[in-house]
């Protein structure tokens, strides 16, 4: 049987791709975010997941205005990485994992979340940056990935509770999948972090380590903070955190937080990002 | 009060609801078609001619001809569609984010360097002199 043994997350800004791409990784700016990332590229080693299904948004590269799917699963064999007005990264394509992706989509559907099903799309920042982050600059990802798209950019987005219950429902259906594969779950964005107005560059470190310390003491907390206070709290991108909840909703009550690194700023973000743990 | 307008009340934030998507439409599909290298190239070799093969409004056209970037969003524009712009431009998110809150670079990276823009002061447009 499958199973999900660990959450992961992580925000996912662009310049830290770029950062990386351009070889700048070791510059006073951006090497103490690159070094809160060595524990997880040793961790990621030792865990060696079999599979990692990993939650974030798409910034209107694969989806435009014309189609907007609240939730949506890549069950292709392969994604491309998208082209974002700067040319694409240097970094490999995203083998999916067909397989269990569908299974996903068909378990959900019937625990009543209808998730969109993508066979073809390519992938952006959202998914890439954070697979640099845990896995480096390989040849080729280390293990196959299913990602999972969560519209927060037009709005109605989807409730911190919704998202949370989705989660729920991904665990059962890894659960239900009968080949024995070790899943790590990754959700991506945040945290506090506005890119547009006069009020760009909002960082609310108060409501970010609230977030951070309730992802184990009190995620129900969590899935009651209306998007009203994402909103005016913690930028208007800091909706982004919504999508934690996926990662937090499909690993079990009882976990325990592993490691946690905070830093502000890399470009306009607050970076946020944590290892959960299955008890086993 | 239902949540959107609720929404208005955060000062110099533009949420992207069901009206600014709707009046936004054409502008922001025109910022995606230039994540293709092509189309990026006809834009830079003349940006008139190009713009108008969108059904813009011509407030639209002009913030854009002049990267007027809050105002691309006052009028329905969604900062990752002219963040595609930006990135055509070879502007950086925190480039077109000093730019919009009306300073420069510089001191917009120091501020973030210090910890980025506080919250306290900056939750309600009742705490903008200016309203926000």
């Amino acid at each position: 049987m499958a199973r999900i043994t660990a959450g992961i997350a992580t925000s996912h800004v662009p310049a830290i791709g770029a950062a990386l791409d351009n070889g700048k990784s070791g510059e006073d700016y951006w090497k103490p975010i690159f070094d809160g990332y060595d524990h997880v590229k040793e961790w990621i080693t030792k865990e060696k997941p079999d599979v990692c299904i990993v939650v974030y948004n798409d910034h209107a590269s694969a989806f435009s205005l014309d189609m907007i799917p609240t939730f949506a699963i890549g069950c292709g064999d392969e994604f491309g990485i998208a082209d974002e007005g700067w040319g694409q990264r240097p970094i490999p394509n995203v083998k999916g994992h067909p397989e269990l992706a569908w299974h996903i989509a068909q378990s959900a559907v019937q625990d009543e979340f209808d998730i969109t099903i993508i066979n073809k799309m390519d992938v952006d920042h959202g998914l890439t940056v954070p697979l640099s982050l845990m896995f480096g600059q390989p040849e080729e990802w280390p293990c196959p990935i299913i990602p999972v798209c969560v519209n927060v950019v037009v709005y109605p987005v989807p409730t911190g509770h919704r998202c949370y219950m989705l989660g729920k429902a991904i665990c059962k259906a890894v659960k239900s999948f009968d080949r024995d594969l070790k899943v790590v779950i990754l959700g991506t964005g945040g945290m506090s972090h506005q890119l547009q107005g006069k009020r760009a560059g909002l960082i609310n470190t108060k409501f970010d380590t609230r977030f951070l310390d309730n992802l184990t003491k009190d995620p129900t907390a969590l899935t009651k903070i209306p998007h009203l206070e994402y909103l005016r709290e913690s930028g208007s991108e800091g909706i982004e955190m919504v999508m934690w909840l996926i990662m937090r909703g499909a690993l079990d009550d009882e976990i325990d937080e592993t490691y946690r690194f905070y830093h502000v700023p890399a470009s306009n973000c607050a970076v946020g990002h944590i290892i959960l743990e299955n008890r086993r | 009060m239902g949540d959107s307008e609720n929404y208005d009340d955060i000062p110099g934030t533009y949420v992207f609801d069901f009206k600014r998507a709707r009046r936004g439409y054409h502008l922001n599909m025109f910022c995606m078609s230039l994540m293709k290298p092509d189309n990026r190239a006809s834009f830079k070799a003349d940006q008139r001619v190009y713009l108008d093969k969108w059904p813009m409004t011509e407030e639209q056209k002009k913030a854009i001809l002049d990267r007027d970037w809050n105002r691309m969003l006052e009028l329905g524009g969604n900062i990752y569609f002219t963040g595609k712009l930006a990135a055509t431009d070879g502007l950086s998110f925190q480039q077109i984010a000093a730019m919009m809150s009306g300073v420069t670079q510089p001191i917009y990276a120091k501020m973030m360097l210090d910890g980025g823009r506080a919250i306290e002061g900056n939750r309600s447009k009742s705490e903008w002199e200016d309203n926000g």
